[in-house]
């Protein structure tokens, strides 16, 4: 924003007022686009916000029909809506601890070794996460079906951690390969074997990004609906609570949970942030 | 350990094997029985056999043409837009933003926090019949006055667009971010206007970013019904909402298939003939 970093500083004969103007527009034409499409992107957190505190007077929850904080006293107040929230956060949870060991272990392999089918243990990461959902929710549910296996709690489960994997061996792998060999061959060197050496010096320092990747699975799991749709059977997860209330009209306490959930991630964030700082306070990425 | 010691080479593949062997059975193996429920007929009451039924395929072409050209179009359309909202501002942010790039890049994803069909409702909301937007836009005559928005494609499209924008713009916030700001100053030191520095250094840097971003971003999109189901009407519905209901509702699993077949197939091809025409290697690293 500071105005020595803009090239026009440079000694260039006859800048026309009429150039300097545009460049003044443009600059903060830029600026103004800037605050506008962010605006675009708050709109709907700020419509979920206030909606949580809104006193409809229908079973739909579309005007503003006055103030209460009802809703948040008592946000699990609407039959099954609880239900569905435990139920969210138990399949989150157990994805999450599940694609998170698989997902690292998998992320070592690939930036520790060279061995033969890494090319196709690439290719088998990519795909999860550029198919469509619907496709890998549909072929999941035609595999139960083959199976006779009855769709519920732990078909959800299976399906959360197959898609949260690839996002973990993303994530890990970046932290991976910044990492500095030669602290775990000082521990070998001090006559530490693999294994303390791997809970005492790897371990802790790939932490921050096996946290990135739990935390990133978490959050998909959570707000998971097309691949949780198909293989859900009667299980209602948070998401598919929110599905069914569409067609007769959501409850202010959606908005609650909603809010909630947002405010929890965005606490998460920047702790995250605020800690990466202080490892690192310049190198903050 | 001993036994580890003395064959090294099988530590990787000990490491891959949960993981691998998770994705084989839940990702790999349903995409076969994917395949095959395609060429199954039959109903839930008479049971399903496999005869090579491609006229699951022909009938998906013949009479859901329309749903699948709407699809691409709807996700043509929203990438588009997305990219045109996303790269101002994500080079705003990558040049200008100093010392708040975190906290803006932190608004960019915010919408992530929020439940997907939380946020989505929250545009019905804002897009409804007696809703800001539709009341200013029919005050400046833009919508006439018994004219409305949701339940048009033109909510639809909005609602994609909204939904998948984060994933257009990090991928472009990162290679934005990664241009060496010193070959911006070169050019502009060997008196290249804006317009051509732009055109010439930045935005041939920021390539790998763009289409990164609009793969991203097109591929949820062509396979969404979320948006369709929520905020139009079955004249709005895409080939999403058909899978969806062939699967869910009506048990017509044979043609389902065939239609996932294709979307994936679709894709697929879509992915590899953009990738070849702009010349990338770089996707999968």
């Amino acid at each position: 924003m500071t105005a020595a970093a803009e090239p026009q500083a440079l000694p260039r004969r006859r800048v026309s007022p009429l150039t300097r103007a545009w460049a003044f527009v443009r600059r903060h034409t830029l600026t103004v686009f800037g605050v506008l499409a962010l605006v675009y992107l708050m709109l709907p957190i700020a419509v979920v916000i206030a909606f949580s505190f809104n006193d409809p007077a229908g079973t739909f929850n579309y005007t503003w029909e006055g103030f209460t904080t009802k809703h948040w006293t008592n946000p699990f107040g609407p039959i099954g809506l609880g239900d569905a929230v435990e139920a969210s956060i138990k399949v989150a949870l157990l994805a999450t601890i599940v694609s998170v060991i698989l997902g690292t272990l998998i992320a070592l392999a690939l930036v520790r070794y060279h061995f033969r089918g890494r090319g196709a243990t690439n290719l088998l990461i990519f795909i999860p996460l550029t198919a469509p959902e619907i496709v890998l929710g549909a072929s999941l549910l035609t595999l139960f079906l083959y199976l006779g296996t009855a769709l519920g709690f732990w078909t959800i489960v299976i399906a959360h951690i197959m898609f949260c994997i690839s996002f973990v061996v993303v994530t890990v792998r970046a932290r991976l390969v910044g990492f500095d060999r030669h602290v775990e061959e000082a521990a070998m060197d001090l006559g530490a074997n693999e294994f303390v050496t791997f809970f005492r010096i790897t371990l802790p320092l790939i932490a921050p990004g096996i946290l990135a990747g739990g935390l990133l699975a978490f959050s998909l799991s959570i707000d998971d609906f097309v691949i949780t749709n198909f293989n859900a059977g009667t299980t209602i997860t948070f998401p598919l609570y929110v599905w069914g209330a569409a067609k007769l009209g959501v409850p202010p306490e959606v908005n609650v949970i909603g809010t909630m959930i947002f405010g929890i991630a965005i606490l998460l964030m920047l702790a995250n942030t605020l800690l990466q700082w202080r490892r690192n306070p310049k190198g903050a990425a | 350990m001993s036994f580890l010691h003395r064959h090294r080479w099988l530590t990787p593949y000990l490491l891959l094997a949960p993981g691998i062997a998770f994705l084989l059975v839940f990702f790999v193996v349903p995409l076969g029985f994917l395949g095959h429920t395609s060429l199954r007929e039959g109903t839930v009451q008479t049971g399903y056999v496999f005869n090579w039924a491609w006229d699951n395929y022909s009938k998906a072409f013949s009479e859901y043409q329309e749903q699948f050209l709407r699809s691409l179009q709807y996700a043509g359309i929203s990438t588009v837009l997305a990219l045109l909202i996303s790269y101002p501002l994500t080079y705003w942010i990558a040049f200008r933003g100093g010392r708040w790039k975190n906290l803006l890049l932190l608004c960019i994803i915010a919408p992530f926090f929020v439940t997907y069909l939380i946020r989505t409702l929250a545009w019905q909301n804002i897009l409804s019949d007696d809703g800001f937007v539709v009341s200013v836009l029919q005050t400046l005559g833009l919508v006439p006055d018994d004219g409305r928005i949701l339940a048009t494609s033109t909510a639809v499209i909005a609602g994609i667009t909204y939904n998948f924008l984060p994933f257009m713009a990090l991928p472009l916030y990162v290679s934005l971010e990664q241009i060496d700001k010193s070959l911006i100053e070169a050019a502009k030191d060997l008196y290249a206007s804006s317009t051509k520095t732009f055109l010439r250094v930045t935005l041939p840097l920021s390539a790998p970013g763009v289409i990164a971003g609009t793969l991203l971003t097109f591929i949820p999109a062509a396979g969404d019904f979320i948006n369709a189901e929520l905020l139009g009407t079955p004249n709005q519905s895409m080939i999403g909402n058909v899978i969806q209901s062939k699967f869910l509702v009506l048990t017509d699993y044979g043609q389902a298939a065939a239609l996932s077949v294709i979307l994936m197939a679709v894709i697929l091809v879509l992915i590899v003939v953009y990738t070849r025409v702009l010349g990338t290697e770089r996707m999968a690293g």
